[in-house]
């Protein structure tokens, strides 16, 4: 079983990283799969919060790292799902604590246990995103479609290709389609044409990830919830399956058309 | 009151070394030049000492430092004689005090580049050389930097930047910044198949784009700067 090491990141902060990250690695682990998320992110640690897993933590990244405890002593199992597994990240320590060798060594460990490592990067393009790219097979971008977001992806695929880790896939999170029929908000073809990557997934907007996240329930468990189907469709992107995008009404009707062709002048 | 300071004039750089330990404000200045844009690179530095002595080693030492950044150390200006005599041991230029600066000419539409820190100063256009082509979008934080003519078969992205000595021409979306004729020269232009840059600039000259919606239909279009002005005219064939 050798692993494939896929980092999640953005450059923009709160786009959305630590819920796909956590959604990505439920929705896997449901298809079957020997899933670990871990959280790059030292210092700021968010990936146990949102996985309801916080008051389960022992031991962390720089506990392995350091040499302090083994990794599965770090390893926190999550009940809910077999076969899903966190390692959180240090709150005491910074991104220093961590090299991109350290990363690099740490998922060699990983790989022979898992068939996912999902790592969850930091915001940022300092040593933070260096250490979560450095052992990456592939790097997804979330990015959300707001004009400053992308142009921080976009600085972001520069730097993930000048580290021969692209080319990356794109995640479009948080799209409001009344917003984005009212022409109010960038479309994804907009968003595409700027990125110019592979999307492999949209997510709606969706008021219960908020509640989701501050519960510690990933949404991804929810079978009703749209935004849980388009994260679990994702999964099955990646694993090589061909699922058609959500409908998520971006055109406008005849009306809403004739509407915004008034109101641009 | 900052120890090291970097100043852009017309004829290049002026590094000015205030009071201080010469190993801490030399640290300084590395930082501040590496940390930089690629804007200060390829420029002619006078540096400044006031009455400080310097030794042929320590003004080799600064020269070597100033060549790694990528700009060359061309003139030392100091009251200390010694200082000024170790530095024509080395081939440099010297004088006495600081360089008159050039008082800013009013210009009729108050657009200045600042701070402006010109590419090879005083390079002609028959002195250019090759130019560069290259083919690939430039993404956000990417530089494309060239002393010549530049050609982009890609899109300059909002974020990304091209600095030209000569021309600019863009085969693709020009969204990001440009700088053509960056070594002081107005007659340079910049062309775009779609010319919505964040910033354009030619030789001295700096414009915004006009604001308002965006054009539904895009042409390509040429930039230029005609009576002082930097104008943009979309491209028809007939010429």
């Amino acid at each position: 079983m050798a692993a494939m090491v896929i980092t999640i990141t953005s450059g923009k902060g709160g786009v959305g990283k630590t819920t796909a990250t956590a959604n990505l690695g439920v929705a896997l682990a449901l298809l079957g799969k020997r899933v670990v998320v871990v959280d790059s992110d030292i210092g700021l640690r968010n990936l146990d919060v949102v996985m309801g897993l916080e008051n389960r933590i022992v031991y962390d990244i720089v506990d392995v790292t350091e040499g302090y405890c083994r990794l599965r002593q770090a390893l926190i199992r999550d009940k809910r799902v077999s076969e899903l597994y966190l390692l959180p990240a240090a709150q005491t320590r910074d991104k220093t604590a961590v090299s991109p060798e350290d990363m690099v060594r740490l998922c060699d460990q990983m790989r022979d246990d898992f068939n996912f490592v999902l790592i969850d990067s930091p915001a940022g393009i300092e040593q933070g995103f260096r250490n979560a790219i450095a052992p990456a097979d592939e790097v997804l971008i979330v990015t959300t479609p707001e004009v400053a977001a992308v142009r921080d992806a976009d600085r972001i695929i520069g730097l993930v290709e000048a580290a021969e880790k692209g080319p990356a896939s794109l995640i479009i999170n948080r799209l409001k389609p009344e917003m984005v029929r009212y022409g109010n908000m960038l479309t994804t073809a907009d968003v595409i044409e700027i990125l110019a990557i592979d999307l492999i997934g949209i997510i709606p907007e969706d008021e219960a990830i908020i509640v989701s996240v501050n519960k510690g329930i990933p949404i991804a468990l929810d079978d009703a919830n749209r935004a849980s189907l388009a994260f679990r469709n994702i999964a099955r992107r990646l694993l090589g399956e061909e699922v058609p995008f959500l409908d998520i009404r971006e055109m406008p009707n005849l009306i809403e058309r004739f509407v915004r062709f008034i109101r641009q002048g | 009151m900052a120890s090291v300071n970097i100043k852009g004039t017309k004829n290049g750089l002026l590094v000015t070394l205030g009071q201080g330990e010469l190993a801490s404000l030399l640290a300084e200045l590395e930082e501040r030049l590496s940390g930089t844009a690629s804007f200060f690179k390829g420029g002619q530095v006078a540096l400044q000492v006031g009455q400080r002595q310097l030794s042929v080693e320590e003004i080799g030492h600064i020269k070597a430092l100033l060549a790694q950044n990528e700009v060359a150390l061309e003139t030392v200006i100091s009251e200390a004689p010694g200082t000024r005599a170790a530095a024509r041991h080395l081939g440099l230029e010297t004088k006495r005090s600081p360089r008159p600066e050039p008082r800013p000419e009013r210009r009729a539409e108050e657009d200045f580049a600042e701070p402006f820190v010109p590419l090879r100063a005083g390079l002609s256009r028959g002195e250019f050389g090759e130019g560069a082509l290259v083919r690939c979008t430039a993404r956000s934080g990417q530089v494309i930097r060239h002393p010549g003519h530049v050609v982009v078969i890609g899109d300059v992205n909002a974020g990304a930047e091209v600095i030209a000595g000569g021309d600019i021409v863009i085969w693709g979306r020009l969204r990001g910044t440009v700088h053509a004729g960056a070594a002081g020269d107005d007659q340079a232009i910049v062309c775009a198949l779609d010319l919505a840059p964040t910033q354009l600039r030619i030789g001295k000259r700096i414009a915004r784009p006009p604001e308002g919606k965006p054009r539904r239909r895009t042409v390509p279009e040429m930039a230029s700067v005609e009576e002082g002005r930097i104008i943009i005219r979309s491209w028809k064939a007939s010429r």
